[in-house]
């Protein structure tokens, strides 16, 4: 095969090499470095979506990328969610490994046809594996109203044959996300946009970290009482509860998902042998939330473990509410987690 | 410019004796391995639908032959729409393969998995459809732009129906293909009718190929039925694409004298159309102008038809031998290296899953 073409390397800009220089990164630099990183190492790696080249990308994640490798490896596309979804499909037929960038993951939706129909099945089908990332920003409490604030995993969860990774930190977004573009199957990457410049994330990361396969969960914070399974900017939030509750005697465990597709589920059933307790929080909604599907896992596998009902935080079924008293009454808070924590520990 | 090639013994650039003789081996090929289809439908042992090609072979077999094909992955590409059977066969599909996947049989590409011409053959250059219409368009409007950008002399090629042609993802995957300047050449197959609905109800244009100029790109069109006039305006379509002169949108007018599948009954076709059809058959056609040119005699030609009968004999012989594939076949990998596990009540004793 011929080597892809591009232009002469430019010395690496100091906002790519944060972490070369023993700097800390937020999350939205540590996926910056990740794409950048990805990008040298394998010339089969290649970008496309909207803005992500002169402009740099709507979060300017791409930023400087155009200048270094150029028009035919950072692809500005027409608007075209679908389009471009299903041409990296054919990419990842011929071995590229593209990696497409949705300008906020609500518009994920209109490309739903390729990759429930066409992306998912293809191994399955017997027509290859089909290496290719979708990555964007999701998630509310900016304040973006219904169709820049949606978390749309769970209409993608029951498709056979996606990986979904949602990480909650600069090391996870960093490392997951080279592991995602490694991966040989179709991963949706989901970034959550209150992370992107959250300056309680920034942390120093060493250069040429292992990059471990998707589809293990983390031990975010080791306790006995009770367990939270989540994922995202929730596994912050319940932090945020767990060391109020602390103060109150409850150990709260926390457990981050990273990954839910695949689920890691032998860490959730893990958890709650240990604890007896489970409460699922996440800001997707209510209703087809992952919060079900956990909770009949845990069924199926720990229901003798358990000493309590299982109980789960999420947002309210409707759409997201633009007004920032509807949001905040939409989208579950600290308080909720507390409320149901305090429920499940006296149970 | 470049010399037309005059190859022994006809006035077709880049077509010779011998490859009139491949060209009607495809055809027959293409048709008799459709009849025997029909037949196999008949007897139940074609277990989903029964999507044939009958009046329209001469576009899937004129437009392939124009590529450059190869059987190391190193070739064209083309994904095929559902009635480009003819295709397959001209890059290198064998017909037992096909009547293995009507018939749902172990031995098939997919292994019973999935149906009729839904599979991949990445060293011959396929790509199979699904059955979402435009989809492939966008998927080639990738294979092309890796053509691209890796300064590879190939083209990606796709045929849609006058249906297809009416979803956003053909617009899509065209439009990116087009702005890209990718090598992607899709060939809008009007054949008057998406299932029941005639073209009227697809489009307000006078045409499929009126679009080529809005897209920016290369337009042509020709008579579906004649074969050697779907090989031109292939061959120079995909030249240019070649040489990075960008995509380009083909149109060719043919007709479906079958229903959408075997099972319809074309009741809403107005009498008279199919037979007026019938009259401008590419295969009768082909035959017709390769004798009165003198290019090949009746002996010749009917030697292919007797090898042909034989090989779809001895395909027919192999997919009816093939088993049904085992159940379990069905919990093959859905992502790398990790099958499903059966349900608890499937396991050997039932057990809970604690």
């Amino acid at each position: 095969m011929a080597a892809v073409t591009r232009p002469a390397r430019r010395e690496k800009p100091e906002h790519v090499r944060l972490t070369e220089d023993g700097k800390p990164v937020t999350f939205l630099e540590a996926i910056r470095e990740a794409l950048w990183e990805e990008l040298e190492r394998d010339p089969d790696v290649f970008l496309l979506g909207e803005d992500i080249g002169a402009y740099g990308g709507a979060f300017k994640v791409t930023e400087g990328f155009l200048e270094a490798f150029g028009a035919d490896r950072i692809i500005d596309t027409p608007i075209s969610e679908s389009g471009f979804t299903g041409a990296a499909a054919g990419a990842a037929h011929m071995g590229m490994r593209p990696v497409v960038e949705m300008q906020f993951m609500d518009f994920v939706s209109c490309a739903y046809e390729p990759l429930t129909n066409y992306i998912a099945t293809s191994r399955w089908r017997g027509s290859g594996p089909l290496p290719m990332v979708v990555r964007g920003p999701v998630g509310g409490g900016v304040r973006g109203g219904p169709f820049h604030s949606q978390n749309p995993e769970m209409a993608f969860f029951h498709t056979p044959g996606l990986k979904i990774v949602y990480p909650s930190t600069a090391r996870d977004a960093r490392n997951l996300l080279k592991a995602a573009i490694r991966d040989d199957d179709p991963v949706l990457f989901f970034e959550h946009k209150k992370l992107y410049r959250a300056p309680f994330l920034r942390e120093t990361l060493q250069p040429g970290e292992p990059v471990e396969p998707l589809g293990r969960a983390r031990m975010h914070r080791s306790g006995t009482d009770l367990t939270i399974v989540t994922y995202g900017l929730m596994v912050h939030e319940s932090q945020k509860a767990a060391e109020l509750l602390a103060g109150e005697g409850i150990d709260t465990e926390i457990l981050d998902l990273r990954t839910l597709l695949p689920l890691d589920e032998e860490a959730i059933v893990e958890s709650v042998k240990k604890t007896s307790r489970v409460l699922i929080v996440h800001e997707d909604t209510r209703t087809g939330g992952i919060a079900g599907e956990i909770a009949m896992r845990v069924s199926e596998r720990a229901f003798e473990w358990l000493d309590a009902p299982i109980l789960r935080v999420t947002a309210i079924d409707t759409p997201v509410p633009y007004s920032p008293p509807l949001e905040d009454y939409f989208l579950p808070q600290v308080d909720d987690i507390l409320k149901a924590a305090r429920y499940l520990a006296k149970y | 410019m470049k010399r037309a090639t005059r190859k022994r013994g006809t006035s077709i650039p880049g077509l010779g004796r011998p490859q009139l003789l491949e060209l009607y081996y495809y055809l027959q090929l293409t048709r008799q391995t459709e009849n025997l289809l029909s037949n196999l439908y008949r007897q139940n042992k074609v277990v989903g639908g029964l999507y044939r090609s009958l009046g329209q072979e001469g576009v899937a077999v004129g437009s392939a032959y124009a590529l450059r094909r190869a059987t190391d992955g190193t070739g064209d590409v083309i994904a095929s729409a559902v009635r480009s059977l003819g295709a397959l066969f001209v890059l290198g599909v064998k017909p037992a393969d096909v009547l293995m996947q009507y018939m749902a049989k172990a031995g098939g590409p997919t292994a019973g998995r999935e149906q009729n011409i839904h599979f991949t053959d990445l060293d011959l250059g396929y790509i199979g459809l699904i059955s979402h219409l435009g989809v492939m368009v966008e998927v080639m409007a990738g294979v092309a732009l890796t053509f691209k950008l890796r300064n590879e002399p190939r083209v990606a090629l796709t045929w849609t129906g006058d249906g297809a042609a009416s979803t956003g993802a053909f617009h899509e995957g065209f439009n990116l293909a087009a702005v890209q300047r990718a090598p992607l050449v899709v060939i809008i197959e009007n054949n008057a009718y998406a299932y029941s609905t005639p073209v009227s109800r697809q489009t307000a244009a006078e045409s499929f190929v009126i679009r080529a100029p809005a897209y920016g790109v290369f337009g042509d069109q020709c008579d579906g039925n004649d074969v050697f006039a779907v090989y031109a305006m292939t061959r120079n379509a995909v030249a240019r694409a070649r040489r990075g002169e960008g995509a380009a949108l083909l149109e060719v007018e043919t007709y479906r004298r079958l229903g959408h599948a075997e099972h319809d009954n074309q009741h809403y076709v107005p009498a008279g159309e199919v037979a007026a059809w019938e009259a401008k058959d590419p295969v009768t056609r082909f035959e017709n102008r390769v004798k009165a040119e003198k290019w090949l005699n009746e002996t010749e030609l009917a030697g292919v038809r007797q090898r042909v009968e034989a090989e779809v004999e001895t395909a027919r012989a192999a997919a009816e031998a093939s088993p049904l594939p085992e159940a379990t076949l069905a919990l093959a990998e859905v992502t790398g290296g990790s099958a499903p596990t059966p349900p608890w009540t499937r396991q050997d004793p039932p057990r809970r899953v604690l």
